[in-house]
Parts: structure tokens; C-alpha cells; sequence
């Protein structure tokens, strides 16, 4: 090849070197071909572009003078409308004067804002684990001891009672692990039997234990409240209702009749009530039925029913999961000599569970945006502190968009995180070759 | 059977709790707390501030009842409820007294078994138009839209009040006053309709409230004041006469500020009763002899009370009206104190 290559360069008219890559012309390549392509490749096309161009310069013309000529320092809103002076601008410095009271609720004392910051820290370090299993497995140590550090940090008070519910926990599933040798259902409720009457016989040494003055001043529920109480049970009733949702769906699934029927009943029963309906109950008729003063507390009276409540639904997605396995799977797992909770462990549950992620994500994000019904029982959580008292406050009535804005963005932000996280769950898990 | 058992043993509490409900006045300083239920906010009647305390004209009655009972003003749980839940709240037992502007009607005092205690602010329904719409009278109101929340009096009241006037409007259908406000604002409606404090408080949050009027018009009777149930009479009485003494101390001039030098020398034999140096009134309801002194003192005496709440200084602005005392020509007129 090369011997004809170089005969050839005695030839006048043959190019002896390759032309160098030119740029596109400048119609068919760059910003303007992709203009031209995506923007004006028909007159209807030009047309829509036109309006659409419009209608997002009508918006920003209202909006971005809005933004941009807020006032971040005044005191109150006659005080804004003042500084403003007729002028377009938002009145954002009722977020600066009242971010305690929309993050942390209007009660908690000031001076402890760090207790529920370093809890909400620690959740990351929590979760993480959870969430992305490449990390090593020994931060699951963090995750378990994650519920009882932030109860403590949150709730404060004596540290024993965190301390007797973990102990309660090992003591749990000591009894499991000597149990589950025999039968896994045994080892199940036995561990929980155990769980509970520890922890209720800790009941009675820990009154004797507490100090008068514990190093974390104790916090009741009732004062907690802003986007901390979201937070809090959005995490908790969704963490919750997953392993109770799988229970439930395996259960709908089980050929035991009692399993079953209680399984469908209590599903068909959550999913026909409204979510408010449930609400109402734990805040005024479960009033009726335990003596005043000794009520369960509140909050936890919410999360009992929120928890109820996305459980069942998440059981319905995980069921759709389940239903999707081809029955070979299970003949599989029955030919292999597994019993049924191997079985589900190692080979249904996985592909089950990894096909229900969306339907999951889809109800985790639902709920969390949920909790902000609970402001219709008079908790103050995020919405109902914007509702409530600073609505109701005479130096910032008639104040909506700031507030309503600043709501809406902290929910996208943790409801986008969720969606985007559940994304790339599902890219990891991708193990066909679609 | 776990089910069984949970409700078999919520039924058992709650028997129990019926047959352990002896008289409120116990169990208040039994617990030290007096768990008094207010709004979750309605501007000047009950709203936390900057600080998270609670403050308003409903506030200042459940302290100044913490302060007869339990001594200390600050002696208060509030527990903040909403129109649905505030009933069930006081039936079950979960506050001893509700002060959240309810509306004293029939039913609720009889059907629902409460005892109102009293009036605290006299109220009723108004009608707030643009100045622009040049309207000077609600019977000139015909054909117009009207902002009106469901499920209220006011909405009965609205229908009785154009029926009675041979005159239409229309109805516009809101859910809540905040967002009454937005849409009267937005020109949704032509006029808004509520209680005339609400009305005078919406408009003080307005950019331009001189833009707006209300009308003369007073539409219903909406007596609003604190709450008991039915069947604890001595903790009724109690409550009774802390909002009566109150209203008495501004008849009889005993404020905040002057009330100890009233009480070492006054002539008046009434002002020596209430104060507690003369006579045994706190002995007959079960408390010490100071109980309505340091009522008074709590928060100050009626009038001092509404004006540093929502009277005319205040960004509420709301005049004294019908809420002056009877000497003054309104309709504040207790029974005596003897």
C-alpha cells in the first residue's frame, strides 16, 4: 500500500496530504442547528416557541422583580409594606424573623435547636447504609442505634428509657436467634414477646433511675412541631410501614386462613378509610377511651395511624410485586429444599421488592407529603405553623406567598431527592439486559 | 385476638375514666396545670409570638383563671384547637376549659351538654366592600357576590338576612378566613361576610385597609365566650366569677397597677370583697381569699385586657362597641359580688 501511496505523489493533480477536519458550517451543526431542529423545524413549531418564550417572559417579568426586591430585615409587615413603599418585592424577612418557629415549632425551647439538628445529621449517617449498599456493612452498627440516640436527643429526659428499649431490642432477638432454630415463626414472636416484657418490666426500675435533673432537659411531644415534625414522621412511619407492609403482603398471600383473612381485612379496611379519617380518630376518639391526663401520647398516636395506614399500601405494591414473579421462581426455591422463609429471604423477596420500587418511592414520597394533614388536628407541624400562628400573629397576617414558597420548596427538595435517589436505585438493580 | 384484647382493654380505661372523673378543681391542682383550650390562631384572641408564648384576649382569661386557682399565671397548658376538634377536646376531657371565641348558641349549651360561663366579647356579623364599589349599606347589596366560609352561622345568617331584605346575591364558597381574605382581595367577590372582629382584623393586615369599609350592618348575634362541661358545677362557678370579677374590677377602677393600693385601703365594700379583704367569697367556691386579686393582676382587668389585644392601639383596632360596660352604654354587666 504504501509503495503505491508514494508512486502516486508524482502525479500533479493527486492531493498529497488529507484535507483537515473543517467545522460544520454553522447552519448544520452548534447552538443554531439545534435551534433550528428543536425550536423552528416547522411554522408550527416557530409558533409554539414564540408563545412559549412569552408566557415564560410573563411569568418571570411578575416573578423574578418579586424575588429579587425582597426584604430580608424588617419586623414586622406594616414595617415591610413601609420599606417597600409601593414597590414590587416580597416580604421575606418573616422567613428571618419566624426560621425557628417553621423549622423547629413554636415551642422548643431555643437554646436546644442543636438537639434536633444533630439528630437530623445523624439520619444521614443512618440511612446511608441502608440506601446504598456499597458502603461497608458495619455503619449498619449507626443505623440500629440511630432510633434511640435521636429519640434521646429529641425528646431528651432520662437516657435509661432509650437505653432499656435497646436493651429490650438484643434481648429480643437473643431470644430469636435461640428460638428461630426450631420454627421461624416461633423465633418471630417469641423475640417480640420478649422485647415487650422487657422493656415493660424496665418500666418500673427506670422511674427510680431518673435523675432530677437529666442532661438533656426533657421535651414533650406536644412541643415538638415546624418541618421538624414532618421530618420526623415522614422517617419514622416510612421506615415503619415497610417491613410491615412485606409482613402484610406475604400474608395476604399465605394459605393459612387466619394470616390471611386478617391481612385482607385490615388492608381493604385502611385503604377504604380516608387518611384523615384516621387522623381525626387518634386525636378525639382515642381521647374517649383512655382516662385524661394518662392518654397515649399524640404523636404517637399519629404515627400508629399514619404507619397503618401507608403499610397497607405499600402491602398492595409489594402484592403487585409478587404477583409479577413467574411461578417458576417458587417451584425453583421449592426444588432447591428451602423452607418458606429462605425461600422468600433469598429468592422471592429480592426480585419482588426490586420490581415494587417505584410503586414504593411513589408511596413513601405520597406520604411524606401527607404529614402535612396532620396540621388539621392542631399539630403544628410546617403548614400548620404557617396556618396558625404566624398567620394568626398580628405583625404577619396577610403574609402567603413567602411562606407558602418557602414551604413548597423544602418538600421539593426532600421529595426530588427521594424520586432521584429511587432512579438510580433502579439503574443499580438493573440486572436484565433490556 | 390481639384486637379483642386492645379494645376489651380501651373499653375497661374508658369506664374507668368515666367513673374516675371527680371534680376538675381537684385534678387542676392535682396536676399543677391548668389545660385550657384556645385556637390554633386567630390574630389578638390567641396567637404564640416571636418567642413561642401564647398571648391574646382568650389567652389572657385561661391565665387569669391559672392565677385564682393555681397562683401562678404562667400555670397554663394551651392546647390549641380547631372549630372540628374543639367539642370533642372538652367532652373527652383533654382541657378543663375552652376560651377560643366560641359562639354561644342553643344547641351547644344544652344538645352538646357545655356551660357557657359567660360573654367575653360581643360579636356579630358584618359586611366589609371596596370603598370604590361606593356602597353604603348592606340592603344595597343586591346581586352582589358574596365571600362566605360553608359550614358556619354566618352562612345561615347571610341566607336570613337577604331573604328577610327581598334581595339576591350570590354565593362564593370558602373554606377558611385566610383564604377569604385572598379572594375578597382578588375581586373574587364584592363583598366579604364574618364576624366583625374577624372583618376589622383582615383589614388591618391589608395593604390599603383605608380602601375598605365595613357596613353598618350588624346581621346576627355571635356572643362569644369560655366554655365548661356539663356536670362539675363547682369548677362552672369558678370560672364564672373569674371572667365576672375582671369585668367588675374595670367597673369598680381596680387595674393592674393600682390594685395592691386598693386592696390595703379602699372605702368601697365591693372592690374589699372581690380583693379578698373583706368577707369569705373565696371560701364559697373553694379557693383562698385573694383568688380574684391575683386574677387581676395576671393580665389586668377587662378593659385593660381587650385594650392591649385588640383594642383601638393595636393593629386590630376594634372600638369597644357593645363590649363597653353597661355604665358606659354597652352591655358588660355582671352580677354583684356579695
Amino acid at each position: 500500500m504504501s509503495d503505491t501511496h508514494s508512486e502516486s505523489t508524482t502525479v500533479s493533480y493527486v492531493r498529497t496530504e488529507t484535507i483537515p477536519q473543517q467545522a460544520a458550517p454553522a447552519n448544520a451543526a452548534g447552538p443554531a442547528k439545534w435551534i433550528k431542529d428543536n425550536l423552528f423545524a416547522t411554522w408550527a413549531n416557530s409558533l409554539l416557541t414564540v408563545a412559549a418564550i412569552y408566557v415564560i417572559y410573563l411569568v418571570l417579568a411578575s416573578t423574578l422583580p418579586w424575588i429579587f426586591g425582597g426584604v430580608w430585615s424588617t419586623g414586622s409587615l406594616r414595617e415591610c409594606r413601609e420599606v417597600l413603599d409601593g414597590a414590587t418585592g416580597a416580604c421575606f424577612s418573616v422567613l428571618t424573623e419566624r426560621w425557628n418557629q417553621l423549622l423547629f415549632g413554636f415551642k422548643y425551647p431555643t437554646d436546644q435547636y442543636w438537639r434536633p439538628t444533630v439528630a437530623f445529621l445523624l439520619m444521614f449517617v443512618a440511612m446511608a447504609p441502608v440506601l446504598f449498599f456499597d458502603l461497608p456493612r458495619k455503619l449498619l452498627i449507626v443505623t440500629g442505634l440511630f432510633p434511640f440516640v435521636a429519640f434521646w436527643l429529641i425528646w431528651g429526659g432520662t437516657i435509661w428509657t432509650p437505653l432499656f428499649a435497646l436493651l429490650s431490642v438484643i434481648v429480643g432477638y437473643i431470644v430469636y436467634s435461640k428460638l428461630v432454630a426450631r420454627s421461624f415463626a416461633a423465633g418471630f414472636f417469641g423475640g417480640i414477646a420478649a422485647a415487650l416484657v422487657f422493656f415493660w418490666l424496665s418500666g418500673f426500675i427506670v422511674p427510680s433511675l431518673t435523675p432530677d435533673e437529666p442532661f438533656l432537659e426533657a421535651v414533650p411531644s406536644r412541643d415538638l412541631g415546624g418541618y421538624m415534625l414532618n421530618m420526623m414522621l415522614g422517617v419514622t412511619c416510612v421506615s415503619l410501614s415497610l417491613p410491615i407492609g412485606i409482613a402484610l403482603a406475604l400474608g395476604r398471600q399465605s394459605s393459612m386462613p387466619l394470616i390471611k383473612w386478617v391481612s385482607v381485612i385490615f388492608i381493604e379496611f385502611i385503604r377504604g378509610v380516608p387518611l384523615i379519617t384516621l387522623l381525626f380518630v387518634a386525636n378525639v376518639m382515642l381521647a374517649y377511651f383512655f382516662p385524661p391526663g394518662s392518654g397515649v401520647d399524640l404523636f404517637l398516636r399519629v404515627v400508629i395511624m399514619i404507619t397503618m395506614f401507608s403499610s397497607a399500601y405499600i402491602a398492595e405494591v409489594i402484592r403487585g410485586g409478587l404477583a409479577a414473579l413467574p411461578k417458576g421462581q417458587y417451584e425453583a426455591a421449592d426444588s432447591l429444599g428451602l423452607d418458606y422463609s429462605q425461600a422468600m429471604r433469598l429468592i422471592i423477596l429480592p426480585q419482588a421488592l426490586k420490581i415494587s420500587i417505584p410503586g414504593i418511592v411513589n408511596i413513601a414520597v405520597g406520604l411524606f407529603k401527607d404529614t402535612t394533614l396532620v396540621s388539621v388536628i392542631s399539630m403544628f407541624d410546617l403548614i400548620g405553623m404557617i396556618r396558625g400562628p404566624i398567620l394568626a400573629s398580628t405583625d404577619w397576617a396577610g403574609v402567603y406567598w413567602e411562606l407558602f414558597g418557602f414551604a413548597a420548596l423544602i418538600f421539593f427538595v426532600v421529595c426530588y431527592g427521594i424520586s432521584q435517589y429511587s432512579q438510580w436505585l433502579e439503574r443499580r438493580l438493573a440486572t436484565d439486559h433490556r | 385476638m390481639n384486637k379483642s384484647v386492645l379494645f376489651g382493654a380501651l373499653t375497661i380505661a374508658g369506664l374507668a375514666a368515666g367513673a374516675a372523673a371527680a371534680g376538675t378543681l381537684d385534678d387542676v391542682k392535682a396536676r399543677g396545670k391548668l389545660n385550657c383550650g384556645v385556637t390554633t390562631g386567630l390574630a389578638g384572641f390567641a396567637a404564640p409570638n416571636a418567642n413561642g408564648e401564647w398571648e391574646g384576649f382568650d389567652v389572657a382569661v385561661c391565665r387569669a383563671v391559672a392565677a385564682a386557682v393555681l397562683g401562678d399565671k404562667n400555670a397554663v397548658e394551651f392546647v390549641p384547637t380547631t372549630g372540628k376538634t374543639r367539642f370533642t377536646a372538652l367532652a373527652s376531657g383533654e382541657i378543663d376549659f375552652l376560651a377560643r371565641n366560641t359562639t354561644w348558641t342553643f344547641s351547644r349549651d344544652t344538645d352538646l351538654k357545655f356551660d357557657f360561663v359567660g360573654i367575653n366579647y360581643y360579636d356579630g356579623q358584618g359586611f366589609m366592600v371596596p370603598k370604590a364599589l361606593g356602597v353604603s349599606s348592606a340592603k344595597d347589596l343586591d346581586g352582589a357576590t358574596v365571600c362566605i366560609q360553608t359550614g358556619t352561622t354566618t352562612e345561615l345568617n347571610l341566607a336570613d338576612f337577604f331573604r328577610s331584605n327581598n334581595i339576591s346575591y350570590e354565593p362564593v364558597p370558602i373554606e377558611t378566613n385566610a383564604e377569604g381574605q385572598q379572594q375578597y382581595l382578588a375581586g373574587a367577590c364584592d363583598t366579604y361576610t364574618t364576624d366583625a372582629s374577624g372583618l376589622a382584623s383582615t383589614r388591618a393586615t391589608f395593604e390599603n385597609p383605608g380602601d375598605h369599609v365595613l357596613l353598618p350592618e350588624i346581621i346576627s348575634k355571635e356572643p362569644l365566650g369560655p366554655l365548661v362541661r356539663h356536670g362539675d358545677n363547682e369548677w362552672g362557678d369558678i370560672t364564672r366569677w373569674v371572667l365576672n370579677a375582671l369585668i367588675a374590677a374595670e367597673e369598680l377602677g381596680i387595674t393592674s397597677a393600682n390594685i395592691e393600693e386598693m386592696a390595703s385601703n379602699t372605702n368601697n365594700p365591693e372592690v374589699a370583697r372581690i380583693l379578698g379583704t373583706e368577707g369569705t367569697l373565696g371560701e364559697m367556691i373553694g379557693l383562698d381569699a385573694e383568688w380574684a386579686k391575683r386574677a387581676i393582676m395576671a393580665e389586668g382587668n377587662y378593659g385593660e385586657i381587650f385594650a392591649r389585644n385588640i383594642g383601638e392601639e393595636t393593629p386590630i383596632g376594634l372600638a369597644r362597641g357593645l363590649n363597653a360596660q353597661w355604665t358606659d352604654g354597652g352591655l358588660l354587666y355582671t352580677p354583684p359580688f356579695r
